[in-house]
């Protein structure tokens, strides 16, 4: 599979009516990537709306309730490609109280878009999307001012806008070389992927030229290698009959035949015998690699173990401190027990205290007993056994987890760990 | 031996689902068509848990009306790969009156798998079932989830879903529910195309340009055979064609190609400008028909 095209992941965020959906339309059809049925169908709509333009909002307007209602309910998945770059896009829709969709978009993402509709300029949404792509540390933003074409392609309206953004920038983890500005009109096709005419003044890549140069790092990239174990196999063939592997995915750095480790929690040490992918057996499994692992003697694993370096322990604590997005209707308070899924392990929690609710508008933050669907905030969790874990500005993947009501057992929050 | 291994990020991401169902569910199954996206999801979980067997059966709800190629392919690669096959018919759902086979030209027995799949998943108390859908497919299917929580009668509810963060995928349920589990559900066409020719993957005969009885209807190109309804005034042609592909006969069109080859096909679906589902014609019957049928419990 494209062994030679990079892939990029990117979410979107805009208010309602910034025109996400109309960019993400016309990202499709500047690519080819939309088809000839797929065309017919939005040329079908529009003229049965009466427009006398194409609307390619219809393009990712899925499903019949939205359509009535002329909104996006859920987080979308879109899939374009250019010769060099293979995209999935995670459009999230935008209403007022929408931080649980974009939470959930930019935790499968490395860049985020950020709409922003050239006649409002930054607005109170505008804080609240850029807030969460910091609070996940989104690899690079690209903050789309949309719509040139209602401000005559005014370069004096682009300047504002983008020296408002930078006031916020100022006041987030973001370095200036991770944001980029673009002017653009998603509806007219101006700096989408052809450089505009009408706003010669702008020298920068067209939108779709940005995100195809553009080098995503993974925070976990970097770190150490962490691999929890997923499912043991044992064939129990004959032709494998001592076999014992451990699979799962390898998370940060990367891992080697040979290399000393310990198990979590048991602190067991032991070496790498072997490591498998497939029918084939490899000396080196780097971050990604879904991977099957042996060891040289028998140790007890099972799953939710996680297997390190032994020179590089993670944390081990039964008590921790975390950034929480609510995502469910069922608030957060001091005193709820939750099952933590952490990676592949779970852990029973208890909400020991509400630090604070922080301000998604970089305002700050306040005392509160709650936590409500859509709020974020610094909470205390005691757990029923320690887990072992980076910090998420570390590792994305170890420092991360989702609290499981034991009712319903939906999943009602999203916790990044300090 | 290989020194440098570089993971294929969307293979290793289905290969950790894939790991997760078998982990987290008691009876998981994976529903099989003999399509290609099925067959590739096959591969990937006899990679996620190599070298020992893939560790739950596969169902195939078998309409009669598939196309023969499509079975005979079916029935080697369970015997070649050792696995476990249940196959769930139709039309057993029609003779105990449980579904009225549909009438007229556009006749089809696909929407009345669902029935059938449900007695299936009843039947065998299964609480995840594996599906080959992808999000690139069709509006409806962008929206969802990789473990989709299906309630007693199969519904879907697009707007009680679980948020799904990073790669962590909560398969908690309760008595009675069941997962409908969607590990490819980021690969685009051509991403399976690509990997199937990678793979080397073998796939049935009827994706590869063939001479085929056909006739046109409503610009698409149609199987004439016993089982599609055809008008007198419906002219019966042999034309190169080949399916993009392979579900119930009475459903799906073919194309006309010339590619006979892996390679060929490849080729021909990157420079395609119709839409794989565009040629599903359950699809065409309107606008929201997938959503509707994903709402009773389609696939």
């Amino acid at each position: 599979m494209t062994e030679n095209r990079k892939l990029i992941k990117i979410a979107t965020a805009g208010s309602v009516d910034d025109g996400k959906s109309t960019l993400i339309g016309r990202l499709l059809y500047d690519t080819g990537s939309l088809t000839t049925d797929k065309l017919e169908a939005i040329e079908r709509n529009s003229k049965q709306k009466g427009y006398d333009y194409l609307d390619f909002s219809l393009a990712t307007d899925g499903l019949v309730a939205e359509r009535e209602q002329g909104i996006t309910i859920d987080v979308a998945h879109i899939y374009f490609n250019t010769d060099k770059t293979n995209f999935i896009v995670a459009d999230t829709p935008g209403h007022v109280e929408y931080t649980r969709n974009m939470v959930t978009g930019a935790s499968t993402s490395q860049v985020a878009i950020i709409l922003i509709d050239a006649r409002k300029g930054v607005i109170e949404q505008t804080y609240r999307h850029f807030f969460i792509s910091n609070l996940l540390r989104l690899s690079h933003v690209v903050v789309a001012v949309n719509k040139m074409d209602l401000v005559d392609y005014d370069e004096e309206v682009y300047l504002k806008i983008r020296s408002d953004f930078e006031a916020l920038v100022e006041k987030s983890d973001f370095s200036a070389d991770q944001i980029t500005f673009i002017p653009i009109s998603a509806l007219k096709g101006e700096n989408v992927s052809q450089k505009s005419v009408m706003m010669s003044w702008y020298v920068g890549n067209t939108l779709l030229d940005h995100l195809e140069v553009l080098e995503p790092s993974d925070l976990q990239e970097s770190s150490t290698a962490r691999f929890p174990v997923q499912f043991v196999i044992r064939p129990k063939t004959e032709a494998y009959h001592d076999f014992r592997g451990f699979a799962g995915k390898v998370y940060g750095g990367n891992l080697k035949k040979g290399d000393l480790i310990t198990v979590l929690p048991s602190f067991t040490e032991s070496k790498i015998k072997s490591i498998h992918f497939f029918e084939n057996e490899i000396e080196e499994a780097i971050a990604g690699s879904a991977v099957t692992i042996t060891l040289e003697n028998e140790v007890n694993v099972s799953r939710g173990d996680m297997i390190v370096r032994s020179s590089e322990l993670p944390k081990s604590e039964k008590s921790i401190i975390a950034t929480i997005c609510q995502v469910n209707n069922k608030p957060l308070r001091v005193g709820d027990k939750y099952t933590l899924q952490h990676g592949v392990n779970s852990v029973l929690a208890k909400v020991d205290q509400i630090q604070a609710k922080i301000h998604t508008d970089f305002s700050g933050e306040e005392a509160v007993d709650q936590l409500r669907l859509n709020d974020i905030g610094k909470v205390t969790f005691k757990l029923s056994k320690p887990i072992h874990f980076d910090p998420y500005l570390q590792n994305k993947s170890t420092g991360s987890f989702i609290l499981i009501d034991e009712g319903s057992f939906d999943t009602v929050s999203v916790g990044f760990i300090d | 031996m290989s020194n440098q291994y570089i993971p294929n990020p969307k293979e290793a991401e289905s290969i950790h689902i894939l790991r997760e169902v078998a982990a987290q569910f008691e009876k998981p199954v994976l529903l099989f068509s003999g399509g290609k996206d099925s067959i590739t999801l096959v591969r990937l979980a006899q990679k996620a848990f190599y070298p020992a067997r893939i560790p739950f059966p596969l169902l195939h709800i078998d309409t009669g009306h598939n196309f023969p190629e499509t079975i005979a392919f079916r029935d080697q690669l369970v015997e070649e790969l050792g696995l476990e096959l249940i196959v769930r018919n139709v039309q057993d759902s029609i003779d105990q009156g449980k579904v009225t086979e549909e009438r007229g030209r556009y006749a089809s027995r696909n929407t009345l798998q669902t029935t059938t799949l449900l007695d299936a998943i009843e039947e065998f108390k299964f609480d995840a079932c594996i599906g080959g859908a992808r999000r690139d497919e069709e509006k409806a299917r962008a929206k969802e989830r990789v473990f989709s929580v299906r309630d007693d009668f199969g519904q879907w509810d697009e707007k009680n879903q679980r948020p799904e963060l990073f790669d962590m995928l909560n398969g908690r349920i309760h008595q009675g529910q069941n997962v409908r589990v969607f590990p490819i559900s980021n690969w685009t066409e051509l991403d399976v195309w690509e990997y199937i020719k990678n793979e080397q993957i073998k796939i049935p005969s009827i994706y590869f340009a063939h001479k085929r009885e056909v006739f046109f209807r409503d610009g698409m190109v149609w199987t004439a055979n016993q089982h599609v309804y055809r008008d007198h005034s419906e002219e019966v042609v042999e034309r190169m064609v080949r399916f993009r592909t392979v579900g119930d006969m009475t459903c799906t069109a073919a194309v006309l190609s010339e590619a006979d080859t892996l390679e060929a096909v490849v080729e021909e679906i990157r420079q395609s400008t119709i839409s794989e589902r565009g040629a599903r014609i359950d699809d065409k019957r309107s606008e929201a028909a997938m959503e509707k049928r994903k709402k009773v419990g389609y696939f």
